[in-house]
Order: structure tokens, then C-alpha cells, then sequence
């Protein structure tokens, strides 16, 4: 059983509540008319409803109580991310509930008093980690000078247009570390906003050069390279649990189509070319869900053990791959409409090719996984 | 009174001694991989022994009555020597539809008269019991069985045809499923169910031989057999509920079967293991990259079923498709089977096209045998294909 290793999956009662709310709250709220208004704004997200989720506590719902938080840990976002990624509602809360774990995982108790009661309350964070388009280069490009100047450009920060706060992944004397840097330290014309493929989401370039860092805001030592590696999972692991959610409304769209849709005088969904690819969908999803309750079971405050690497890998492993198929299948399936805009199920397709970029690709994370379980 | 933590550990390491000690060697002929694939009688006596042995030894039907020949304690001491069965991969227990299928239904619905004449001698395996379900043209679908019973004073007679009876050659028994009433609106409401003895005049079998070049099933037919009216399993009618009702047996002792392992194991981790010195481009096989990607694919599937199992006892994560997950159980997992059996012979380089009976064979051909073998799960009790639509009929609600 050593290669299967742990199969522990438990759901609290406070997980139970928040999936809950959560999934009554995003289908009221974020109907596919509301997500469609927001394809072309600027921010991508409606500010009244980030506020509403802010009262509700989601955005510092895996921050410790000291810190304005509810203490209840990362893996309590799942349900709500998840709910999210269903009703395809794209808000800030990914970026800055990461901010928050890469801050709570590798500052110091000044720094997380300082600042984390701000994400707590809803001011919204990110963090700037890709010198490259390549998730697995350990590098670090972006300089933070001996006079606390930064040199260089972040690229593809999420949420980088609405965040107040970056936690930016700098090299300082040679050595991985951490600035936090305001966004009304960011010179004119430092964000270049990318044109995304999935347009419920937001990300942009972010120039950083010319920006001086407080000195309070600069984080260093051994905890760094530790939490940067941590984030990235639990990043994965986030991203694994929204994929899941949008996986599963797909799946929702197109047995819908397929028990209203007729040809041939028949309703598309009795024949087996389709049923038999849809239930394999079912499955898939069947299998992503069991591996972010998995991986939300693993994780906690403290720094990730090797059963939970795997998990949050696994879990990003499944759930891209899940949202990749039924995407694109939920295309195919719905004949010549799917080809259109007006069609949801390009919505799914186009999250899709977002999730699996985000925090390293399928291949990405079964290689690593290959040397976590062959050696 | 349940059992202590203590009282369960100490019978675990009782068990496993004994298994250790009293496993039987290596007999030098090959032996059955699953309880479909008891071919010959040398097979039939090597296993009757093993199974004799470890119910004398107390480690079998526990949980059933000991009138009945049980032990008569908790199901967990069942599934505790199960367990041990499986981690110390000693062979199987072969009289599988008895103790898993026959057994648990009379232990629950039968006369203390049938319980008396059959469960004792399903235990210590001197009475072999097959099942008829499957007919030629009524594979998938086993509510069309066409095979007639006709009630004839203290007799039903029969005639027709089974097809893929588990050791119908030997089998003293069968439970079998025929038609009463051919006339009833729904098809279903027209069979009944029987524990109809073998050993009767009209009552023929003739082996199969299956891909594998094995035998372990017959096509069995029945020419104007009569067999005892008091063969009935509860009503005339009722048949398609009770062979529903033994498909619950499958979830081992705690559900009623007398437990014992129907299969040798065959995980992920054995399929690696079997790949001990093989080599790919002059390095061991699982440096292989392209390799190491498949393995890890391999160990998510399997992974995956386990944690399934996890979620499904979690009512919260389990409210969008309710029944997604025990539906697709079988599909799930003998797929998950069928294609990590056949990866473990791709793995093996030159040596993966050679077959039982070469010595170079990697285990004897064990998992080229195994692959091959595969197909009877994604075949039998309903192909994956009518698995499948079951799931998008009962499940998603797709139309038929």
C-alpha cells in the first residue's frame, strides 16, 4: 500500500457550512448572465459582490484569528473556491488568499500582524512569482538591489489591475526572498495588462523596476524558499479545486443540451457516442473531487509534508486534465452552436487552458510526482 | 460486546502466523489467478484442500452461525483474516459463489432447513456451487433469461441454456435464475430464483476454453431436468429481487459473505514490482521517463478508486450526482484493471510477448495471463459499455 500511501479524506462540520453557503451564495449571485457582463471590464469581477464575500468572511477564512482570520486553514477554501470555479465567479480571492498563506508561511510575527489583517478585511492581494513563462524554473530574475531598489517585470500576475498589495519573489544578496510592495509604489505605465484566454479572469505584466521596498517589508531567511514552494502547491491545490467546480457545471451544460437537443428525430443524449464520453466526464470528476477533499484534508498551517505535496500534485493533475476533456468535449457536443460566443461552453474550455498554466501543467506535476513515488 | 483494539490486533497476528505457516508451497502446475479459472481437477483438489484447511482453522464464515458451521462472532475478525489473505497473497478460496453469493442469501432469507443442508458444506468446500444467470443471447441483459421452469406437482422441470457457469463441471449446486411466468407484463416479474441441485438427470455441461487457452467455465443446458419444487428461493416472481439482493453480499463479511479472497492480488505496486531488472536503453525500466509518466498515471487510477470510496461515505460531497460513485464502481474499477494489466506486459520489453509455459516468462506468465483474464470483469455481470449506460440513464438522466 506504500505507493498509494496515505487515502485520508475527512470533511469538518465548518467545511460542511461553508460549502454550503458557499455554493447557494454563487449560484444566486453569479448567474452566467453576471459573469457574461463582466467579459469585457476592466476589473473582471462586480466590487459590490467582493464585498458581500468579504463580510462573509471568505477572505480570511484561512488566516489565523490573531490576524483577523477565522483560523480555520487553507484547506476550509476549498468548498468556497470550488463553489467559485462552479458558477464560474472570478474574484480576486485566489490571489489574495495565496498572498496571505505565502505571508503567513514566511514572515515574521511583525510582519503578519502588520499586514495580514488587511487581506483579512478584504483588501485585495496578490502575489508576483513568474520572472519566465516557465513554472518549473527555480530561478529568481527579479532583483532587489543593496539600496532596497527592484529590477525587473513579473509576468502574468493575476489580479494585478485591483491588487493594493504584492508579495513579489525577489533575488536579495543572492538568496531567495520576499518584497511587499503597495500599489501606490508602482511607477505610471508599470502594469501591462495580458489579454487572457479566459476572460472571467484578469493578469497583467508588472514592471517593478525604480520601486524602493520599505525595509519592514522585505522578508528574508530560511522560510522563504520553504513557503514559496508551499504557496505554489497550495496554489495548485486551489486552482485544482475552481477547475473541479467549473468541471462539474460543464458537465451540468452539456447533459443539459443533450436531454433537450434533437436530430435525426431523436434527443442527442440517447446516443452512445455521446453518453459514453459524458460519462467519463461524470467520472473524471468523480475523480478530481475526491483528490481536492484529499488534498484539503493534507494540508495545515504548518509546512507541507511529502503526503500532501502529493496530494495538492494529484489533485492539479486530475482536475486539468478533467476540465481539459469535458471542455472540450462540451464543444464538440454541442454541434455547431458550441462553435459560437453565445455558447457557454466556450466559457469552460477557455478556463480550462487558464487552470492548466496556473502553478505548473499536468506534465509539470506528474514528473514530480514520478520522483516523489518511483525514486 | 465488540471487540477491543487489542483483542482485533492480536487476532491479526494470530492470523497471519498461521497463514504463514500453512500456506501450501508452490504445487509446480499452475493455479487459478481468480476463482473463473479453476480449469482441471488437480486445480479443483489443491484448492478444495487449502479451503477445507482454513476453515478448520476457524478463519472462514466466522461471522456465520456455528450450527451452520461458522464461528459465529463478529464480521470485523472476518475482515481482519481477509485482509491478511490478501496482504500475504496466500492462494484463494475458490468456492466463491457459495461463500459469497449462496451462502449470504440462505444465511439471510433461507428455511433453518436450507441452512442446515447447505452453508456447512459451502464452508468446508465439499459442495462446489455455480451460478446460472447469463444465458447465450441474454448476456447484459439478465432480466430477459428465457430459460423456463414449469411447475409439475413437487417438481419444476427445466429446459434451456446457461452460458459462462463458474465451475459448472464441478459444482454440486447452482442458484440458478428461470423464467415461471413467460406471460407477465413486466419481464422482470416472470423469474424466479432456485438453489437447484446439479446432479440431475437433463442436466448437461460442457467446459469453455477460454482466450487464455484455460478452462473454468461451461455452457450448461438443461433438457427437461426436474428438480425438487422445494428448490424455490422465497416466491414464484420474486426472482429478479433476490439476485439483486446478492449483489449486496460483494461488499465482504460485514455485508454477510463468508469472506475469503476470490483473487490473487494484483496492485499497482505488484505490477511495479514485477519490474524488478527490467531494462529499458540499457538503465532500469522506470528511468525511463516516458515510463515514469505512465506509472504515475497508473498509481492516480488507482489512487483514485480508493479515495472514491473515502467520499462516498461523506454526504456533503457526495450531493450532485447521488449514486455517481457506487454506480460507476465497477467501471471504474475493473477498467482501472484491464488497462494497468496490460501496461504491466507493454513494461516488460522482449519478455512481454512470451506466455505461460516459457521459462523466460516473466512470474510464468503470470500477468500476460492476468491481462487476458481482465476482460471477464469488463464483460462479465455487464460490460462496461452497458455499465456506461446505465450511469448516463440512472445517473445524468440521459435518454435511453
Amino acid at each position: 500500500m506504500s505507493l498509494i500511501g496515505n487515502t485520508t479524506l475527512t470533511f469538518s462540520e465548518e467545511q460542511a457550512m461553508l460549502l454550503d453557503v458557499a455554493r447557494e451564495f454563487c449560484r444566486d449571485k453569479s448567474p452566467m448572465t453576471a459573469v457574461r457582463a463582466q467579459l469585457d471590464s476592466d476589473r473582471g469581477f462586480d466590487q459590490a459582490l467582493w464585498d458581500k464575500m468579504v463580510s462573509l468572511g471568505w477572505a480570511g477564512i484561512s488566516l489565523p484569528e490573531s490576524c483577523g482570520g477565522s483560523g480555520l486553514g487553507v484547506g476550509a477554501l476549498v468548498p468556497v473556491i470550488e463553489s467559485m470555479g462552479r458558477a464560474m465567479l472570478g474574484t480576486p480571492l485566489i490571489s489574495s488568499a495565496l498572498a496571505g498563506q505565502l505571508l503567513l508561511r514566511a514572515g515574521d510575527a511583525q510582519q503578519t500582524e502588520r499586514l495580514l489583517p488587511n487581506i483579512a478585511a478584504g483588501v485585495p492581494a496578490t502575489l508576483a512569482l513568474l520572472d519566465n513563462g516557465d513554472w518549473g524554473d527555480n530561478g529568481i530574475g527579479l532583483i532587489l538591489d543593496d539600496k532596497r531598489v527592484l529590477r525587473g517585470v513579473k509576468k502574468c500576475v493575476p489580479d494585478a489591475s485591483v491588487a493594493d498589495l504584492f508579495v513579489v519573489s525577489v533575488s536579495f544578496e543572492g538568496r531567495a526572498a520576499l518584497a511587499v510592495v503597495r500599489a501606490d509604489q508602482l511607477v505610471a505605465g508599470a502594469l501591462g495588462p495580458n489579454a487572457l484566454i479566459d476572460q472571467t479572469k484578469r493578469a497583467a505584466n508588472v514592471d517593478f523596476s525604480g520601486v524602493t521596498v520599505d525595509e519592514e517589508n522585505i522578508i528574508v531567511g530560511p522560510d522563504v524558499a520553504i513557503a514559496l514552494r508551499d504557496v505554489r502547491l497550495l496554489g495548485a491545490l486551489l486552482v485544482a479545486a475552481e477547475a473541479t467546480g467549473s468541471a462539474a457545471a460543464c458537465l451540468d451544460t452539456i447533459v443539459d443540451y443533450l436531454k433537450t437537443r434533437k436530430q435525426f428525430g431523436k434527443l442527442i443524449g440517447s446516443y452512445q457516442a455521446l453518453k459514453h464520453p459524458t460519462v467519463e466526464i461524470l467520472t473524471a470528476t468523480d475523480s478530481a473531487r475526491s483528490f481536492i477533499y484529499h488534498a484539503a484534508t493534507m494540508v495545515d498551517d504548518d509546512v507541507l509534508d511529502t503526503d500532501a505535496e502529493i496530494a495538492c500534485r494529484m489533485a492539479k493533475v486530475q482536475a486539468c486534465q478533467t476540465l481539459l476533456y469535458a471542455g472540450d468535449r462540451g464543444i464538440q457536443f454541442h454541434g455547431g452552436m458550441g462553435f459560437t460566443y453565445e455558447c457557454d461552453a466556450q466559457l469552460y474550455i477557455r478556463r480550462a487552458q487558464w487552470s492548466q498554466q496556473q502553478f505548473g501543467d499536468v506534465q509539470h506535476h506528474r514528473k514530480r510526482l514520478a520522483a516523489l513515488l518511483l525514486g | 460486546m465488540s471487540a477491543s483494539e487489542q483483542e482485533l490486533n492480536e487476532f491479526r497476528v494470530e492470523v497471519a502466523a498461521w497463514m504463514k505457516d500453512n500456506s501450501p508451497a508452490d504445487p509446480g502446475f499452475l493455479l487459478p489467478q481468480t476463482f473463473m479459472e479453476v480449469g482441471d481437477e488437480r486445480q479443483l483438489d489443491f484448492l478444495r484442500n487449502w479451503q477445507h484447511k482454513i476453515w478448520s482453522a476457524g478463519y472462514l464464515g466466522m461471522a456465520w452461525p456455528k450450527e451452520y458451521g461458522g464461528c459465529g462472532v463478529e464480521p470485523i475478525y472476518q475482515s481482519i483474516a481477509d485482509k491478511e489473505m490478501r496482504r500475504l497473497a496466500v492462494p484463494i478460496c475458490f468456492n466463491v459463489i457459495g461463500l459469497g453469493w449462496a451462502g449470504p442469501l440462505i444465511n439471510d432469507i433461507g428455511s433453518e432447513e436450507q441452512k442446515a443442508k447447505y452453508l456447512k458444506g459451502i464452508l468446508n468446500a465439499e459442495d462446489v456451487w455455480c451460478q446460472g444467470f447469463s444465458e447465450p443471447d441474454h448476456g447484459s441483459d439478465l432480466g430477459n433469461a428465457q430459460t423456463r421452469a414449469v411447475r409439475d406437482g413437487d417438481e419444476y422441470v427445466l429446459n434451456g441454456q446457461k452460458i459462462w457457469t463458474t465451475m459448472g463441471n464441478f459444482a454440486k449446486y447452482m442458484i440458478l435464475l428461470a423464467r415461471t411466468n413467460p406471460d407477465s407484463p413486466r419481464k422482470y416479474d416472470g423469474l424466479s430464483f432456485f438453489l437447484s441441485p446439479m446432479h440431475v438427470s437433463g442436466i448437461d455441461t460442457r467446459p469453455i476454453r477460454k482466450l487464455t487457452g484455460e478452462f473454468g467455465f461451461t455452457e450448461t443446458f438443461f433438457t427437461d431436468a426436474r428438480i425438487p419444487a422445494d428448490s424455490i428461493m422465497g416466491e414464484e416472481g420474486q426472482g429478479w429481487k433476490i439476485a439483486m439482493k446478492t449483489l449486496q453480499y460483494e461488499r465482504g463479511a460485514e455485508a454477510g459473505a463468508a469472506g475469503g479472497q476470490s483473487m490473487v492480488r494484483m496492485t499497482v505496486e505488484d505490477m511495479i514490482s514485477q519490474l524488478d531488472g527490467v531494462r529499458r536503453d540499457g538503465a532500469p525500466v522506470l528511468e525511463d521517463p516516458v515510463v515514469r509518466d505512465q506509472v504515475v498515471e497508473a498509481i492516480m487510477e488507482e489512487k483514485a478508486l480508493f479515495l472514491g470510496d473515502r467520499r462516498a461515505r461523506i454526504g456533503h460531497l457526495t450531493t450532485d450526482y447521488p449514486g455517481s460513485l457506487p454506480l460507476s464502481h465497477k467501471l471504474r474499477g475493473t477498467e482501472m484493471t484491464r488497462r494497468m494489466r496490460q501496461l504491466a506486459i507493454n513494461l516488460q520489453g522482449a519478455e512481454g510477448a512470451l506466455y505461460v509455459g516459457d521459462d523466460d516468462a516473466r512470474q510464468g506468465g503470470f500477468w500476460q495471463r492476468a491481462y487476458l483474464n481482465s476482460f471477464s470483469a469488463t464483460i462479465g455481470g455487464g460490460t462496461s459499455q452497458v455499465q456506461a449506460n446505465i450511469i448516463a440513464e440512472h445517473v445524468l438522466g440521459l435518454p435511453k
